[in-house]
């Protein structure tokens, strides 16, 4: 068992003596005996730390990770290099083991990594509040749809189906509480049908949601959809990849109201989902109705500057049932990751980050849409990430290989089948600046041989050892 | 202890500067890939419509990499936090975060693990979160869990949602949920999100819930309880098999708030008690470091009337003629559906999960057993000397693994408030209690030790404690304007509100 515990024999033998019982028993006296376990717990009992390390280093060595395989899996989450120093300051102690900031004369470096980040937030989705950051990027929708609710008076959400299907998913179970209903507008050549929009969005529409990129890569003319939006003073919702505003017009200047997203691509891990963060930016009117933590610039007695959390009465722990939201979570350790790696990038660096993404990205499209038995979904322009069309069925290419012999593994490419059965025969494939042509390459080959059917002809690796098939680690 | 001096430190000397007003135009960090042969530098406006663009650059700072390291390593010194000193805020559990936990959540296996990779590819991770909800069930006494909640606030709102979906399922559609007047701010937050009315019910005198208050006010209108037991006052209420008994009578349900779990891991279990619904707070029982504010994680644990509504995509263990299968199962028809994106915290789960297996069962009844004897030996040693006097527990009794002091006495005999005493308990080393929670105690002063501080650290906070009452009685004006030694001094927070700057000037 581990040590973690320091009071010895001795130790609680003084202690119990002290209070004045016999034993620990004794103050456990209080549970009724009828709802006292009276077994140990079925687990088993504890083990070493070198035992507990090689056991579940074995269960992570059964996991097909971005280390071991190309991974052109996005929707939402990314394999983007994270700059080693990323690591390094969120190991340390001082920003991983401390609470969220109630004494910030003690906590001034978490507060102050807030306030950086609000602003940089801010900076990237073009508006002017942000908060300290959110669970993540679909419960960020739910967040927003309250605060537009609250504001409007109104319970009708109108979702693009270019939203992500997490967030749609998302949005509607909390509709349930929030007592509203969920209207989806569909796409027309991978993009928000603007006609369907007009048409959803009525005087009961509290909230637009566009997601840009959508889901399917496409980028959308946020400003000229949103005209329909004001015209019936819905507020207008965008979900944003924060790893493309380097190039794409913000959300703020296309008119919207809201912008949170999906904070992953920041500096953080792919974790196989979490935790990373949320981002909630707004318009400067809506400040006090935000969901989250905001810190905010202040002096101390000595008239020294210093950093605090703020607007604190729009929380649950000051207005409890009247609170403009229940979280209280701001994700600090992921929220400073991403700051420390946009810090990294820097003002230059998160420009040409975009730009790689968009050229890679052309480059991997034109190669996989002009494959034999591959056509690209759509034609909209597009940042990072692309659909693509198959003849064969999307669910026999994935198998890397032939699987007479045992499962093969799978395609690192997401199949849309499940979120969209209208594009049952399409996948997404995403690039990073960590996909390189030689990568790019590799699954060009293999999506054609998975297009004729994996035969002999397929071998551990090719005449530059690339990783083929077989050949993954 | 030396009594710290009323001169500026060092680090006070050194002001805060955020790292934009360190940026000097043409710093840089990144050194990114070059594009790769064969893909064009071709003008970006050719890829996407030039309105479609972004005009100019977003301000981010221009730093190069050994500044930005100074600057995060530098304000990283301006935190207090867990591995330096005691950290006795009550109701958050704040255990030692072992670093083996660490080591094993940043294995490439896990960490570089994409969500949408297929099950197949994604054995270990799928068993891995199978394993926890196993052993969650059996910590819990309830037999199905989902992970998928991110924080003790969804879970609350998932097992809300499910309340609602429970009572929908049956024909029926109750309208308000009892909550105690002791409850964590998030519990009535949360019973409002899911559009619910939130009733209130009183503590009687021994701290528990008041019985003859809870019956007249159920009904067929209640569609749960809301409880965390032992509550925030530390406080195991007995009477939880007849409460149990009576909501349900009324067709209501019993949710458990699980901030308070680990008091009694090993030693009694919410299903055995009658709940329904569970939420753990695998950021306080199980060891995943609080992070400065996140991330944490939030499963829920459920009876079997429950299970049918559970979040989707669940974790589940398939066995055929070929082998044993992990899977995410998506049907599920009568799911309330998705509270996030993808399968939930995973690397929160991989740590929890190192933690239980270091622990085992032995272990983690053993660190609840130990988690309140330190709390009732530092309630023996607070109930001494002047804090006896000035510092009055609340409700006096044997407290499980938090208990709570009310400083009224302190304030009306020594002038100095509870907010005081925590601002120069700063001065000494030590993070503060949780102040001015629960609201029905006046100057209330929560505290939670945690098994994993040692007993000289106990004694050294309770002398602490008598030290600065000791001072007080002397001279008040010390604690009034405390802390002197940190970072920066009392902070203006009304200031902050009134007049918010939340980012940087454009």
């Amino acid at each position: 068992m581990a040590g973690y515990t320091p009071a010895t024999p001795g130790d609680q033998a003084d202690m119990l003596a002290a209070i004045g019982v016999d034993s620990v028993d004794d103050l456990f006296a209080q549970i009724p005996d009828e709802v006292k376990l009276d077994r140990p717990l079925d687990l088993e009992d504890g083990k070493s730390e070198s035992e507990v390390y090689r056991f579940l280093a074995g269960l992570a060595d059964t996991n097909l990770d971005a280390e071991r395989i190309p991974s052109f899996l996005g929707a939402g989450m990314y394999d983007h290099y994270v700059p080693a120093i990323v690591e390094a300051i969120v190991s340390r102690s001082e920003f991983l083991t401390p609470y969220t900031p109630y004494q910030p004369e003690v906590s001034q470096g978490g507060l102050q990594v807030m306030f950086e980040f609000q602003t940089a937030m801010s900076e990237i989705t073009g508006l002017p509040v942000a908060n300290a950051g959110l669970y993540e990027g679909p419960s960020a929708a739910a967040s927003a749809a309250y605060l537009a609710m609250g504001v409007t008076g109104r319970t009708g959400l109108v979702a693009s189906r270019g939203l992500h299907p997490h967030s749609r998913e998302t949005l509607a179970t909390h509709a349930v509480g929030f007592g509203a209903t969920v209207t989806e507008v569909g796409l027309e050549s991978g993009l928000t049908s603007g006609e369907e929009l007009e048409a959803a969005v009525d005087d009961d529409t509290a909230a637009v949601f566009l997601q840009n990129p959508n889901f399917l890569g496409a980028v959308e003319d946020i400003a000229a959809l949103g005209e329909a939006v004001k015209a019936k003073g819905a507020l207008l919702i965008v979900a944003a990849d924060p790893m493309t505003l380097g190039i794409l017009r913000p959300p703020g200047a296309c008119g919207a109201d809201i912008a949170f997203g999906e904070g992953q691509p920041l500096g953080n891990r792919l974790d196989f989902g979490g935790p990373s963060f949320g981002f909630f930016c707004a318009r400067e009117e809506y400040i006090r109705k935000m969901p989250g933590r905001i810190a905010g610039e202040t002096t101390d007695a000595d008239g020294r500057r210093g950093f605090v959390l703020t607007l604190q009465t729009r929380e649950q722990h000051i207005r409890r049932e009247k609170a403009t939201s229940n979280i209280c979570t701001a994700q600090a350790l992921n929220a400073l990751a991403g700051m420390i790696h946009l810090a990294w990038l820097g003002k230059q660096g998160f420009v040409e980050l975009g730009e790689l993404l968009a050229r890679r990205t052309a480059y991997a499209r034109k190669l996989i849409g002009g494959l034999d038995g591959y056509e690209l979904l759509h034609e909209a322009p597009v940042v990072r990430e692309f659909a693509v069309r198959s003849e064969r069925a999307v669910e026999e290419l994935l198998p890397l290989g032939d699987e007479s012999h045992g499962p093969a593994p799978r395609l690192p490419v997401y199949p849309l089948g499940r979120d969209y059965p209208e594009y049952e025969d399409s996948f997404l494939v995403a690039i990073t600046e960590n996909r390189s042509v030689d990568e790019i390459g590799w699954l060009a080959h293999m999506l054609e041989h998975a297009q004729a059917g994996w035969g002999e002809h397929i071998h551990d690796h090719d005449h530059e050892g690339n990783p083929v098939a077989g050949g993954v680690q | 202890m030396s009594t710290p001096t009323l001169n500026e430190t060092p680090q006070q000397a050194d002001r805060a500067r955020t790292i934009y007003e360190k940026s000097v135009p043409g710093r840089r960090a990144a050194q990114l890939p070059d594009l790769g042969e064969g893909v064009e530098e071709t003008p970006i406006e050719e890829l996407i419509p030039a309105h479609l663009l972004r005009e100019k650059p977003a301000e981010l700072p221009e730093v190069s990499e050994p500044e930005i390291v100074r600057h995060y390593n530098r304000l990283s010194r301006r935190n207090f936090d867990l591995d330096t000193g005691f950290y006795p805020l009550g109701s958050c559990t704040m255990k030692y975060n072992p670093r083996l936990n660490e080591r094993v959540a940043a294995l490439p296996g896990h960490a570089k693990l994409h969500p949408a990779t297929d099950p197949s590819d994604a054995q270990g991770a799928l068993q891995l979160m199978y394993l926890l909800q196993e052993s969650l069930s059996e910590i819990t006494g309830l037999p199905t869990v989902s992970l998928q909640p991110s924080a003790g606030s969804q879970g609350e709102l998932a097992g809300l949602l499910l309340t609602r979906a429970y009572h929908a399922d049956r024909g029926r559609n109750p309208t308000r949920v009892l909550t105690p007047d002791t409850a964590h701010g998030t519990n009535p937050a949360s019973v409002t999100m899911a559009g619910y009315d939130v009733v209130k019910v009183a503590t009687n005198e021994k701290g528990g819930v008041d019985l003859e208050d809870l019956k007249s006010k159920i009904d067929d209108d209640i569609a749960c309880l809301m409880l965390t037991n032992p509550n925030t006052l530390g406080v195991f209420d007995e009477n939880i098999v007849e409460m149990a008994s009576l909501v349900h009578e009324a067709g209501g349900l019993l949710y458990y708030d699980g901030a308070n779990l680990n008091a009694i891991m090993g030693q009694a279990r919410p299903g055995d008690m009658g709940f329904d619904i569970v939420h753990v707070n695998l950021h306080k029982s199980f060891s995943q470091p609080h992070g400065g504010g996140g991330p944490g994680a939030g499963p829920i644990a459920v009876s079997e009337r429950v299970e049918p509504f559970i979040p989707r995509p669940q974790v589940v263990r398939r066995e055929d003629g070929d082998g044993v299968f992990f899977d995410l199962d998506y049907d599920r028809p009568k799911s309330i559906g998705r509270l996030r994106g993808f399968q939930g915290n995973f690397g929160v789960f991989v740590r929890s999960l190192a933690y239980i297996l270091s622990l085992g069962g032995d272990g983690l009844a053993e660190a609840s057993r130990q988690a309140v004897l330190n709390a009732n030996y530092l309630k023996k040693r607070l109930s001494e000397g002047r804090a006896g006097k000035y510092l009055p527990i609340a409700f006096d009794r044997h407290c499980m693994h938090e208990f709570v002091l009310s400083g009224a006495p302190m304030k009306k005999e020594l002038g100095i408030k509870t907010l005081d005493l925590a601002k120069r308990l700063l001065d000494f080393g030590f993070h503060p209690p949780t102040v001015y929670f629960p609201l029905l105690v006046d100057e209330a002063l929560m505290i939670e030790p945690v098994e994993t501080e040692s007993k000289e650290d106990l004694d050294a906070f309770a002398d602490a404690i008598e030290r600065i009452l000791e001072e007080a009685e002397e001279d008040p004006t010390i604690a009034q304007n405390a802390p002197y030694t940190t970072p920066v001094r009392r902070l203006d927070e009304v200031g902050a509100t009134r007049n918010p700057r939340i980012r940087q000037p454009q």
